[in-house]
């Protein structure tokens, strides 16, 4: 990857969007490395689906510039569209056809195509090649949308909420599904809600909040960076429970263990998880108020 | 998920040509084809309809025609060939595109290399295998309950290719501009429907054009579908019947004017007008 650290799949830089009076997207850069497996995370409504349409060439945008494999999304050419995979966030195939028939008639389209027997088989529908459409599950269709997304042997595949709805069996075997193809070298850029999922398959993942980019890193890198407050919680001797969020936990425990001559009641220091720091993150925009919740709560 | 794909698999060779719009519209036509096929409902319902309203009207209103030298169940039968044609291109197509649209079809196509035109004519090859039986269909009924002739000369049966080809391509795209209209699938049906039915009536299809008022017949020759019917009334009646027409004569040379610019119209309307996503989706 680092032969291609100076080659980009994808480059945004000041992306803006209105639907009327609402402002989807308000000033969003992206740099994402070829080979990468990028995740944008954010939750409901924060500009991510509006972003990654964007990329994809399926929406216009009001302002700024994007790049996607060398050339602007909104004059997409056939020849563009054929080196870009799409998994939509709801998808419907068509019901009455069979995958293989489905997974073939796709490959068609592509100037060189995978063999859609062994994409069948890599998205796991090996057993379900002949059966209708209609009569797979939710992940399986899932996997079929994945099956079309990769079918033309994509440089970068885009998925926009990919694991929506799964149970928790179907998700995993679907970042099985995911790393293997990060594997074969496909760039892969994907938005979800799931901060778990972002962490488990993501490189470098950017939190988008209210049309922001509010941090972009490596998940471990984020914590680091936003997650160095650690909290501490004890009981006071009046059984009042406490909680303190401190960069010095050693010292605040110091401190306490003079204050109760000895040991602590209840004590815990916790080093926030990143599902801390994404919603910090997240809830940024709202101030101290989240803050004061998230207080108030403890 | 049992295989393994190594990146060594993947097409490695300098990357190929796109594939040809005139191919992807041939396997765009066999897959809409199959797929028409396996909604039994759909095939039985789509087909039938103007047979059983061809056997209504054919049975209930057969008296002889003064003058004319046909029964009114002969005059039924070029009618409901020309409704048929109407019924699998403009009402189907009308109908299941603004579905495709709504489910979102549409939009997944448009984000493959697809060329546009290769979905376009993956419908016009459904529309010219469903209009070519339901054709067939009618045919055989009118020939042998209804007292109507093959076409007895080989230029007959030219005016009969040139009009069906002609009329169904015309009315297909109208039917592929009118999906536009519906702001979901699930009033497609309402809004296809009603303007069909209108046409039928002001068109000479369920009414003799001797009996529709002037006016109605001068807003029902402003599409195809009247031009249809009276074509096919010169391919099927005999002489004779002529006098039963608006102008005393089958106008052949009229109705190809009238039914190749709406194909020319048409497409300029599909083009201009054809959305890959509903409005909601922007």
């Amino acid at each position: 990857m680092t032969t291609h650290a100076e080659e980009f799949a994808v480059e945004v830089s000041n992306l803006r969007k209105r639907y009327g009076d609402v402002t989807a997207v308000d000033g969003v850069d992206l740099a994402i490395r070829k080979g990468e497996v990028f995740g944008i995370l954010g939750p409901n409504g924060a500009g991510k689906s509006t972003t990654v349409e964007i990329l994809q060439g399926n929406r216009s945008r009001d302002a700024g510039e994007v790049s996607v494999l060398g050339a602007d999304p909104a004059s997409a050419t056939r020849a563009w569209r054929s080196r870009v995979g799409i998994v939509w966030q709801d998808e419907s195939a068509p019901a009455e056809l069979t995958v293989r028939e489905t997974v073939r008639h796709f490959a068609r389209y592509y100037p060189s195509p995978r063999n859609p027997e062994e994409v069948i088989a890599l998205v796991g529908l090996g057993e379900k090649a002949d059966s209708r459409i209609k009569a797979l599950s939710g992940g399986q269709r899932r996997r079929l949308d994945v099956a079309l997304g990769v079918i033309g042997g994509p440089e970068l595949l885009l998925l926009d909420e990919p694991t929506t709805g799964f149970d928790p069996a179907a998700r995993r075997q679907f970042w099985e599904l995911i790393r293997r193809l990060a594997d074969e070298g496909t760039t892969i850029v994907l938005t979800t809600h799931y901060l778990e999922e972002a962490e488990t398959l993501a490189h470098r993942l950017a939190v988008i909040a209210r049309g922001r980019v509010v941090a972009e890193g490596e998940p471990a890198a984020l914590r680091e960076r936003y997650g160095t407050e650690a909290t501490v919680e004890w009981t006071e001797a009046d059984g009042t429970p406490r909680s303190e969020r401190t960069a010095t936990p050693t010292r605040t425990v110091a401190e306490l263990m003079t204050r109760f001559d000895g040991e602590i009641p209840g004590l815990k220091v916790g080093r926030p998880s990143l599902e801390d720091v994404y919603l910090r993150l997240t809830g940024q925009t709202d101030g101290a108020r989240t803050d004061e919740v998230e207080e108030g709560r403890r | 998920m049992s295989a393994t794909v190594s990146a060594g698999t993947r097409a490695e060779a300098p990357a190929g040509r796109l594939p040809g719009t005139w191919s992807i519209g041939l396997s765009r036509g066999a897959l809409e084809i199959r797929q028409f096929f396996r909604l039994r409902e759909q095939v039985v319902f789509t087909f039938a309809f103007p047979v059983v309203f061809l056997f209504l009207f054919a049975s209930i209103f057969s008296d002889d025609l003064r003058d004319a030298g046909i029964t009114a169940s002969q005059l039924y039968v070029p009618a409901m060939m020309a409704a048929g044609i109407m019924s699998t291109s403009f009402q189907s197509l009308g109908i299941s595109i603004a579905i495709e649209r709504d489910e979102k079809v549409l939009r997944r196509l448009r984000g493959t290399p697809m060329p546009p035109a290769a979905y376009f004519l993956g419908k016009i090859w459904l529309v010219l295998v469903t209009g070519l039986l339901e054709t067939a269909i009618l045919l055989t009924v009118g020939t042998t309950l209804y007292d109507v002739d093959l076409p007895s000369s080989a230029t007959k049966w030219f005016d009969f290719g040139w009009i069906f080809v002609l009329g169904l391509t015309a009315c297909a795209l109208l039917g592929i501009a009118i999906s536009s209209v519906p702001k979901s699938g699930r009033s497609a049906t309402s809004v296809v429907v009603l303007p069909f039915l209108v046409l039928q009536f002001i068109s000479g299809v369920y009414i003799s054009v001797d009996t529709i008022p002037e006016w109605m017949l001068n807003i029902g020759a402003l599409f195809p579908l009247k031009w249809m019917c009276q074509g096919l009334r010169g391919v099927f009646l005999p002489e004779s019947a002529k006098v039963l027409e608006q102008t005393g004569s089958w106008e052949f040379g009229r109705i190809a004017l009238v039914l190749g610019a709406w194909c020319v119209g048409g497409l300029v309307l599909c083009l201009l007008t054809f959305r890959w996503k509903t409005r909601r989706d922007g």
